[in-house]
């Protein structure tokens, strides 16, 4: 047990905090202060100070443009940039873009794909969406219906995906797919990188609970994906959607941990403002949520601990999920009740988060607070329900028998 | 930087887990539950053998100058067993005798607590069940050159085995640690019908009960009672972990329906949950143990959440294994309620999650502020 940063890591998080406050502006507030406008262009200008110094990619090797990090070093970055109300992921599209598809390139791309692809997502030319989810086919994901065809060099897709994350700033989509129909459930399945700008691929906006249009579904009507854009190969879909679900997880807990440190700090802030932080059952369902936020930063530093000596992902992250998520709901629980009366209107300044907590800025009104209350409700049925993770974690981490499932193809 | 044990911390626990397996077992716990002293005393000279009871005593006293961190590795291993024997009493003696300000006192007690020859305890909860520092239900007067006490000390663990207490009194001057040796003048001791029934508990009576001054610095006994709590959380993760061990085995074999009953979704995610807090329990008990030991002005926060996550994850694990095994569960032949006894009991010693969560909102929410 050391949990003090080695000197060099020291070094590095001053460097991280250094750059920080050099290229902040001088009243920097957090991105949560900043309205949906100012944000966009302060994200356009500071997705060029970070393409400049090489943090958009800190995870990825320096010879496809990424800073090359270890795993204490991008848990660091992540905490600072964070703790700071500094974006890592400037733009819509980014996250899907610099944490999810292209660490899959990387990892199961050819070199001609890396090639292609790599270069673009850095430099924001390819904005990414995600279509996993179909309608039919949510938790069990596996049983998704999107079809798509070789003829010649060219697949030819159909069907329909939906959860689109910024879907409408995208401008390429990865598909899984249904390429061998024959084959069982889950070998008949491919990763396909698709241009959304082509005839045979429509979208349309969701709007969800929360009144806003965060997601987009995609309508595919004979719409085309290059021979040359399957990853992983085909019929090798499924292992490849599943690993992108793994990538910069120490990362993204820092960043989860921090990002909730940061909302209960300004949910403290309401509670000394209103004088309900002397109401003692108040106080009791404060330091629960406080001690939820620690313990979840203790998780972090294991996850990086085993991250460190060379331990991957596995299934026990669908305990932070489970955690994280369910911790989400409490706290702004507890928000709702600390306004009391006040929560039944959409006063003030709403909030800036599509998913998860408000970053620092954001603000105390009622209507922020009933915003991430809202959005909250999300937070345990996307990226796998909260029944899934369950399953997930009592089979292959306790070992339990699997529930009975129909064999089909 | 690096939140795991060490490799030789991995084979302390290995040791204590084979000790305790043997030594400890259900069937041994059972046995001694009933004996008059509530702990076996040949098992107790073992674990001085092995260098279990001296952990955190340095090697001049005669102990193995480690850490918090390790004693946390073995009492973590102990709650998994229900060890009855007064080792977490012991090591929260030992910490605050070394944490005082009376090396004599120290030099003395010290070495035959690592020989497992003295059972210290610590009492510092009045009758009344207080874990405020300040609610010592003893008076210190001065009587010449000595100290003489007054009072009342209450649900004191293993205070029946003890050759020796540490108690917190109020004296003129502000609260005092003092030691008290078991068969000092004036000193009454009485077992009480405890609810664990692997844990013994005996209030104290003084009456003029000559005692010896050992510190009177507030922020050393605040750090004393802040190990204790950290001791027991760990003894709780490991209590726990246990519990959710013991459900998770019996889900794979009990067939009902024809098929384990662990493969029903209703089961698995009662255990399911179970991990995770058993999982926040673990991290939030090292962490704590850490901080004790390497960054002391964190103790404060990570004691009390230590013992308020650990309190509540044993609680609902030990409850959930009742379910689990469902009418044996119930039953006084199954080991689950000696879990459940424990868990309330350690739940509500040492300051109760409600306590220490508003201790923590203290810390970082704000202040209580005084009544007008």
């Amino acid at each position: 047990m050391d949990l003090t940063l080695p000197v060099e890591a020291e070094a590095f998080r001053d460097g991280v905090r250094s750059f920080l406050r050099e290229h902040l502006p001088s009243d920097w507030q957090g991105v949560g202060a900043l309205d949906e406008e100012q944000r966009l262009e302060f994200g356009r200008s500071w997705r060029e100070v970070l393409s400049k110094e090489g943090l958009l990619a800190v995870a990825w090797p320096k010879e496809y443009g990424g800073a090359g990090l270890g795993p204490l070093e991008q848990f660091i970055v992540a905490h600072e940039f964070v703790r700071a109300g500094a974006p890592l992921r400037p733009l819509p599209g980014d996250q899907h873009g610099l944490s999810l598809i292209g660490p899959t390139i990387l990892q199961a791309g050819t070199e001609e794909q890396k090639a292609f692809f790599i270069p673009k997502i850095l430099s924001g030319e390819h904005r990414w969406a995600q279509g996993y989810s179909e309608p039919d086919a949510g938790s069990d994901l596996a049983s998704l219906r999107t079809r798509a065809v070789l003829e010649g060099d060219t697949w030819v897709l159909n069907g329909q995906k939906t959860w689109q994350t910024a879907g409408d700033a995208a401008n390429w989509i990865f598909v899984l797919a249904r390429t061998d129909p024959a084959a069982p459930k889950h070998a008949g399945l491919s990763l396909l990188l698709l241009p959304i700008a082509q005839p045979g691929v429509e979208v349309r906006p969701i709007r969800t609970l929360t009144g806003h249009a965060e997601f987009c579904e995609f309508f595919f009507t004979d719409a085309r994906a290059s021979a040359d854009h399957v990853i992983g190969g085909v019929g090798n879909g499924w292992k490849t959607a599943m690993a992108l679900l793994g990538f910069e997880r120490g990362a993204s807990v820092a960043a989860t941990a921090a990002a909730a440190r940061v909302e209960l700090d300004r949910l403290g802030e309401l509670l000394r403002l209103n004088g309900k932080d002397q109401d003692p059952l108040v106080r009791q369902r404060f330091a629960w949520c406080y001690a939820r936020v620690e313990v979840l930063r203790h998780l972090a530093l294991r996850t990086v601990t085993q991250l460190l000596e060379g331990g991957r992902p596995g299934p026990e992250s669908s305990i932070l999920k489970l955690y994280v998520s369910q911790y989400q709901q409490r706290v702004t629980e507890l928000a709702m009740d600390v306004l009391g009366l006040q929560s039944t209107v959409m006063s003030g300044r709403g909030a800036v988060a599509h998913l998860g907590p408000d970053p620092l800025g954001g603000s105390l009104d009622p209507a922020a607070w009933e915003g991430v209350f809202l959005t909250a409700r999300g937070a345990t049925i996307y990226g796998g329900s909260s029944q899934i993770q369950r399953d997930v974690l009592a089979e292959r981490v306790l070992g339990l028998a699997r529930e009975p499932r129909k064999v089909s193809a | 930087m690096r939140f795991a044990l060490s490799p030789e911390q991995e084979e302390l626990r290995s040791l204590a887990r084979r000790f305790f397996e043997t030594e400890s077992s259900m069937a041994e716990v059972r046995r001694v539950m009933e004996t008059a002293p509530g702990y076996d005393t040949s098992s107790w000279t073992q674990l001085a053998r092995l260098g279990l009871l001296g952990l955190v005593i340095p090697e001049q006293h005669g102990g193995s100058g480690a850490s918090l961190v390790e004693a946390a590795v073995v009492l973590r291993e102990a709650g998994r067993a229900l060890l009855p024997a007064p080792l977490l009493a012991t090591s929260i003696a030992a910490s605050a005798l070394l944490g005082a300000t009376d090396d004599e006192a120290a030099a003395t007690w010290l070495p035959p607590i690592a020989s497992g020859d003295v059972v210290g305890v610590m009492a510092t909860s009045s009758a009344s069940g207080s874990w405020e520092l300040d609610d010592t239900g003893l008076e210190a007067r001065h009587h010449g050159r000595a100290w003489l006490l007054d009072g009342d000390k209450g649900y004191v663990v293993h205070g029946a085995a003890a050759h020796l207490l540490l108690v917190t009194a109020t004296t003129p001057s502000g609260i005092g640690l003092f030691v008290v040796p078991a068969d000092a003048p004036g000193l009454a001791c009485t077992s009480l019908p405890a609810l664990d029934p692997t844990r013994r508990l005996a209030s104290f009576a003084f009456v003029d009960t000559p005692a010896r001054l050992i510190c009177t610095n507030r922020s050393r006994m605040e750090r004393a009672l802040d190990i204790a709590a950290v001791c027991l959380a760990a003894e709780q993760a490991g209590g726990a972990e246990r519990c959710l061990e013991t459900a998770v085995d019996y889900a794979k074999t009990r067939v009902q329906f024809d098929r384990p009953i662990g493969s029903f979704q209703a089961i698995k995610h009662l255990l399911a949950d179970v991990l995770v807090e058993v999982e926040s329990a673990r991290a939030a008990a090292d962490y704590a143990a850490w901080a004790a030991t390497s960054s002391p002005e964190e103790l404060p926060v990570a004691a009390s959440l230590a013992k308020s996550v650990c309190s509540d994850a044993y609680v609902q694990a030990a409850s959930v294994n009742v379910q689990v095994h469902g009418g044996m569960g119930f039953t006084w032949e199954h080991d689950a309620h000696l879990h459940l006894k424990r868990a309330m009991g350690g739940k509500q010693l040492l300051g109760s999650p409600d306590f220490h969560r508003e201790r923590l909102a203290s810390a970082v929410l704000s202040p209580v502020h005084p009544a007008l």
